[in-house]
């Protein structure tokens, strides 16, 4: 029972991170039917940006006080914000242009994209896992006998907090209406006189920048970083979008909460060989058999 | 020869064809007619089965297909056009009227790697096949042209060139007519009948009243997804509710 | 030297394309084959065949890939996963593995056979999905397979593999040392491939995969059984593969599962992208030009930036190399450098 909770508390944890990645899937297939194959090495790229500012602010080790406040936001916004940046240059270089190209022609550009963010990040951090600093101290708490550290509740805390800040933002602003009408229908949003490219640039802004938190959160968590990790992170957060019904944004938190929790258990009960396919398996499965996800309508062929 | 009970098609609430029967005789040209929104389309798309109905029987040479996959209810004997022309853009006009003809061709995995006699044979029959329909329709210059690269009449003529290549009993036109000239109409309409002399029975969808009145030996009419009349063109013609659903214009 | 080889292939391969007549067609494949034969007569340098081994094996996959890809319009982001099958077929049954030393031309067949099952299991449940889900489920599929093999360290070797596989024999004369055999039976095997693919376009099966690639509703409208013919452009491309990874495990005595990832799946898309999905030359073109961009110039640019005194690996840059081919030509040439006829009109018309 124990191990049990602990599991389910270090699912939850990891499931924080793949649902942060998974908005950013969901956004923008919701809103352009791509599958944005480079969104899992944007989240790693966020993880080199915060390093890269920690580094820069002469950070090492864990942080107190003000200067744990300070630093932190300083290296979480930052992340946040040049990954936003990222995926936005990536959209009006990469994607933009295909937008009406046959759909397999923008997916088959998003892996040459993501080829060419691993590579750069190869040689930018080198080809082996990076060292992260433990900024944040990491006392914990006992919840029913189990330990629950500090950082396990920052990536879980931060992960809601960006989650309940989308849905406002989407249901409660004019952007985020315009962001929900093109993503039911393009053509008739810009009858309406809503700007598409701007809504997509803005899709492509926050969700990258979600991914950007994400990388960073994980930092935190893993101590540890690794020009690669964004290739199985971005496919297990993919299966968490689909899983939760793609295009649905609660279904992409509920779908990384449950990503995380399953991979958990596999690497308790199979050993952490076996949970990429426990977790790749699934993806199979849900897409035979309920393509639609948990919480989304069904998806219908546009063909 | 095909019978429709009581079929009904729902997408959620909204009820397209609600308990549509009807029964289209061997050798006729029959007519589906209504204004825009009917149902008649997803009529089609039931009797095809690409939306298998929510209730109701559909019944081909007294067979039940209803359920049938698509391309098992082709084989059987039903072929169709599209509204909005569907044929294989960037395939040479030949080639879209062999793929007409794929349920009839006997080749296996093996004929096809290693192009056996048999294959071969076959494979110079039917394109033997395929010119005769090219010509049938009016087509014979053109069967190296991509489709997409044809006029517009001529696209419509290559669509039941290669629904007639699946040899068809029953063939479902939706509307043939659209976006042609008296001319072609008129021309459309003899190869209609032409393909009826050919043993095939016809059904199809149509808005050009003077069309449907001067080739269509049955009507059927569908208004908000019912049926609201049914019979000859005269009896048709003069029936109240249907004048009443076309405010009288077309009709007359 | 071996720059002449692929140079000269690729040559040949576009004028062949550019030749209006079949016949000319047929007689410059002819005359390439007919040179690539007796090259080992004049040129004894075991090097140039090892690479040019290496690029027909490539080559195979390419070919291979193209039947689901290029014909049948299906992503396939998982080819990787029946090389490895392929490659692991010959491993485990003629290695001291499970102490099985079957003949290697009866493991062809068999590994073929394989890749085409695990083909036909892959695709049954799964080709009902729209395009993109198809291609993460293929995905998905490719990372399980290596990292299965991976895992059942009992049978496979796990992360290690397996080594000390052995080597074929032809007549019982075994292949030995040399690379040039398995040029040879590469040579071959490339040769039954296009012939196997130009048959199969030229077919009931290719109008078929083609109309479905067109418009899928309007196929099945036809009579096409569309699920059938999705599932034999799988089966048939996997079986490709499984030749493909036979021949690739006897010449290197070895497999282990690091050499079936993602990157080799992506590799062989990118081929397909280069030179033109669905059209023949063209995909040999693409693969050929990346073999050689991998396997010669990259290595030798290592060499000039040495003796310049740059400490530069090129070999870093595989990843950028195919991801900057996949944006570029998806950005600029949509249809490949060697497209054929219908692609070039497909993507042309479409971008209107």
């Amino acid at each position: 029972m124990h191990e049990f909770l602990a599991q389910l508390i270090n699912g939850i944890s990891l499931g924080g991170i793949y649902a942060l990645i998974a908005l950013g899937y969901t956004m923008v297939y919701g809103i352009i039917g791509l599958i944005n194959f480079a969104h899992g090495d944007v989240y790693t790229l966020g993880s080199f940006f915060a390093l890269t500012i920690l580094t820069a602010l002469g950070v090492s080790g864990e942080l107190h006080g003000v200067a744990l406040v300070v630093d932190v936001a300083i290296a979480l916004i930052g992340a946040a914000l040049l990954c936003g940046i990222a995926g936005v240059l990536i959209e009006r270089l990469a994607y933009r242009r295909l937008r009406n190209a046959p759909r397999l022609a923008p997916l088959i550009t998003a892996i040459g994209v993501s080829f060419i963010l691993e590579n750069v990040m190869q040689i930018w951090k080198g080809p082996s896992p990076v060292p992260f600093p433990a900024v944040v101290p990491n006392p914990s708490v006992m919840i029913a006998g189990v330990a629950v550290g500090a950082q396990q509740m920052l990536v879980v805390g931060l992960a809601v907090v960006m989650m309940v800040a989308l849905q406002l933002f989407i249901h409660n602003t004019r952007l985020g209406r315009a962001m929900r009408a093109t993503a039911q229908d393009r053509d008739a949003a810009q009858l309406m006189g809503i700007n598409i490219n701007k809504t997509i640039m803005l899709t492509f802004l926050i969700g990258s920048a979600l991914a950007g938190v994400a990388g960073f959160v994980s930092g935190v968590y893993y101590q540890s970083t690794w020009f690669f990790n964004g290739f199985g992170a971005g496919l297990k957060a993919f299966t968490a979008a689909v899983l939760g019904g793609i295009g649905n944004i609660g279904g992409a938190m509920l779908g990384g909460f449950l990503i995380g929790i399953i991979e958990s258990f596999a690497t308790w009960k199979f050993g952490g060989q076996w949970s990429n396919v426990t977790v790749f398996a699934i993806l199979i499965l849900v897409l035979v058999f309920r393509p639609s996800g948990l919480l989304g309508e069904a998806v219908f062929d546009r063909a | 020869m095909l019978r429709l009970e009581r079929v009904s098609k729902r997408f959620g609430e909204l009820v397209a064809v609600n308990g549509i029967s009807l029964n289209v005789l061997r050798g006729t040209i029959a007519a589906i007619i209504g204004p825009n929104g009917a149902g008649k389309s997803t009529l089609f798309n039931a009797i095809t089965g690409i939306y298998p109905p929510s209730s109701g029987e559909i019944f081909f040479e007294e067979k039940r297909i209803d359920g049938w996959p698509t391309h098992r209810i082709a084989a059987a004997g039903i072929a169709r056009t599209f509204q909005n022309i569907r044929l294989f853009s960037f395939m040479a006009a030949i080639d879209n009227v062999l793929a007409g003809e794929d349920a009839h061709l006997h080749a296996r995995l093996w004929d096809s790697l290693l192009h056996t006699p048999r294959q071969r044979r076959e494979e110079k029959e039917a394109r033997e096949r395929a010119r005769e329909l090219l010509r049938f329709v009016g087509l014979e210059g053109v069967s190296e042209t991509y489709a997409r690269n044809l006029p517009y009449g001529s696209q419509r003529r290559l669509e039941i060139a290669r629904a007639l290549a699946s040899r068809p009993k029953l063939l479902l036109l939706d509307e043939p007519a659209a976006g042609m000239n008296p001319r072609e109409k008129a021309e459309l309409g003899d190869l209609v009948r032409a393909i009826r002399e050919r043993g095939i029975t016809v059904l199809l969808i149509e808005h050009d009243m003077g069309l449907v009145m001067r080739i269509c030996e049955e009507i059927t009419v569908l208004d908000y997804g019912e049926c609201i009349a049914h019979g000859t063109p005269t009896e048709v013609r003069n029936d109240p509710r249907v004048i009443a659903a076309y405010l009288g214009t077309a009709v007359a | 030297m071996i720059y002449a080889y692929f140079l000269i292939a690729i040559a040949v391969v576009i004028g062949a394309q550019r030749l209006p007549d079949l016949r000319a067609k047929r007689v410059l494949f002819l005359l390439l084959g007919a040179a690539l034969l007796c090259a080992p007569i004049f040129d004894r340098n075991d090097a140039t065949f090892n690479v040019l081994a290496d690029a027909g094996i490539f080559v195979l996959l390419a070919l291979g890939l193209n039947i689901v890809v290029g014909f049948a319009g299906l992503l396939d982001l998982g080819y990787a996963a029946f090389f490895a099958i392929g490659a692991y077929t010959y491993a485990m049954m003629a290695s001291p593995q499970f102490n099985l030393h079957l003949p290697f031309w009866l493991l062809l067949f068999l590994a073929a056979a394989f890749a085409a099952l695990f083909g036909i299991i892959l695709g049954a449940p799964t080709l009902r999905l729209r395009g993109d889900y198809l291609a993460i489920v293929t995905l998905g599929f490719g990372e399980i397979v290596p990292q299965i093999f991976q895992n059942l360290t009992k049978y496979t070797g796990g992360p290690n593999g397996i080594g000390a596989l052995d080597f074929p024999s032809f007549f019982g004369r075994s292949f030995g040392q040399g690379t040039i055999p398995y040029y040879y039976v590469v040579l071959a095997l490339i040769a039954l491939a296009v012939f196997f693919a130009y048959n199969l376009r030229d077919s009931r099966l290719g109008r078929a995969w083609m109309a479905i690639r067109e418009d899928e509703l309007a196929a099945r409208h036809m009579g096409i059984n569309t699920t059938a013919v999705k599932l034999a452009a799988f089966a048939l491309g996997a079986s490709f593969s499984g030749l493909a990874g036979v021949v690739f495990a006897a010449k290197l005595s070895l497999v282990s599962p690091d050499l079936f990832q993602f990157q080799v799946s992506v590799l062989i898309v990118s081929m397909l992208v280069l030179g033109g999905m669905g059209n023949i030359p063209g995909v040999v073109v693409g693969a050929l030009v990346l073999v050689l961009v991998n396997n010669v110039v990259l290595p030798q640019a290592n060499t000039i930036a040495a003796t310049a005194g740059l400490h530069v690996d090129f070999g870093n840059y595989h990843f950028f190399i195919y991801g900057a081919i996949l944006v570029a030509i998806m950005l600029f040439k949509p249809e490949g450098l060697l497209p054929s006829r219908q692609r070039k009109e497909e993507l042309h018309h479409a971008a209107t």
